[in-house]
């Protein structure tokens, strides 16, 4: 590997931006595949790249077969991200748990009284509202949301900015009929009954879970099944 | 995240560090896996030329045999693709006992 080509992908990485390095296995030789640039053997990364962008969005390095011969292809994607709307048990459970399975995992929630510094050690905590947070946050297709709060006034936001975003996995906690009521308030606010698919409510799978830690599991289950039949399809 | 492996970038930003340091650098990445493997495709080990490694491509089964390779592709500059497998009469040497074949591409870091 050039060191160039090395220097290119750790900026890449340092940026948050996926990159897919493709290496032809009969020789060494090597292209970096960025979103808007291509570094190295530029008819190396035009055999691969369609090969390329596929093993990116399913996050699945693999070798392939190209007009350049067998070529591997490895993805550098950002980290899975998870944002938590609302402080609360679940979350204190939920969070180190997505952190051991991988994920950066951000808290979100106003209320300054469930957000002391001791309930979640370890954990990045925002005190915005949800939808400033989300501006922020910019979730896309490496990211998982789940509003926790039951309340309106909180989830809600976070909802609205969570469909208009490229978030992989979007879950909502509360029962079937606060769920119905849920999706309601989202139809008056214009969101449509596709849009309002995408939503995972009641959350999590169904495990019998009770307790805020098994309720996590649950949720946790679900985002995972949910990252992986995308990969599969 | 409390992983005690070596992450993906801790392998690249040790390549490069090393490589700054003056040292002869190689990288073994996983590229093909069959059957149970330990290590998922992509998987990264750096090694440089004093076997100093850090990462992992088998969770223990053949880094040492990485490693020596890479000692010899430090050395020359050439490209080499490993395998190992239960089919090898090796693998039980270099104990891959996992049940599981996999192939690693060894480069050197210029």
């Amino acid at each position: 590997m050039k060191r160039a080509l090395l220097d290119a992908l750790l900026a890449a990485r340092a940026d948050k931006v996926p990159a897919a390095l493709v290496t032809r296995l009969a020789d060494g030789e090597q292209a970096l595949i960025l979103p808007n640039n291509v570094q190295g053997n530029a008819e190396l990364a035009a055999a691969a790249q369609e090969a390329a962008q596929s093993v990116l969005r399913h996050d699945r390095p693999s070798t392939i077969e190209t007009a350049e011969g067998p070529v591997f292809v490895n993805a550098f994607n950002p980290a899975l991200r998870l944002v938590l709307v609302g402080a609360v048990h679940i979350s204190q459970a939920l969070a180190p748990m997505a952190s051991l399975a991988g994920y950066q995992v951000c808290v979100v929630d106003p209320r300054r009284a469930f957000t002391a510094d001791h309930r979640f050690p370890g954990v990045e905590v925002a005190t915005e509202w949800p939808d400033d947070a989300l501006a922020r946050l910019v979730p896309d297709h490496r990211t998982a949301v789940v509003t926790l709060t039951h309340d309106p006034k909180i989830d809600d936001p976070a909802l609205h900015a969570a469909l208009k975003s490229e978030a992989f996995y979007i879950g909502s906690l509360g029962s079937t009929r606060t769920h119905a009521a849920r999706l309601k308030r989202l139809a008056q606010a214009g969101f449509s009954e596709a849009e309002c698919a995408r939503i995972h409510g009641p959350v999590g799978l169904s495990i019998g879970a009770k307790s805020p830690a098994e309720i996590a599991v649950a949720v946790l289950a679900q985002i995972t099944q949910v990252l992986h039949d995308g990969a599969a399809a | 995240m409390a992983e005690t492996q070596a992450s993906q970038d801790d392998v690249l930003a040790t390549a490069a560090q090393w490589r700054d340091a003056g040292r002869g650098v190689a990288l073994a990445t996983v590229v093909s896996t069959w059957g149970s493997s330990p290590r998922p495709v992509g998987s990264q080990l750096v090694v440089d030329d004093q076997s100093r490694f850090l990462g992992s491509v088998s969770g223990g089964c053949v880094e040492g045999a990485v490693v020596a390779e890479a000692l010899q592709v430090i050395a020359d500059g050439t490209p080499r693709r490993l395998d190992y497998g239960v089919s090898h009469e090796e693998a039980w040497d270099v104990g891959l006992a996992c049940g599981g074949k996999i192939s690693i591409f060894v480069e050197k870091l210029e």
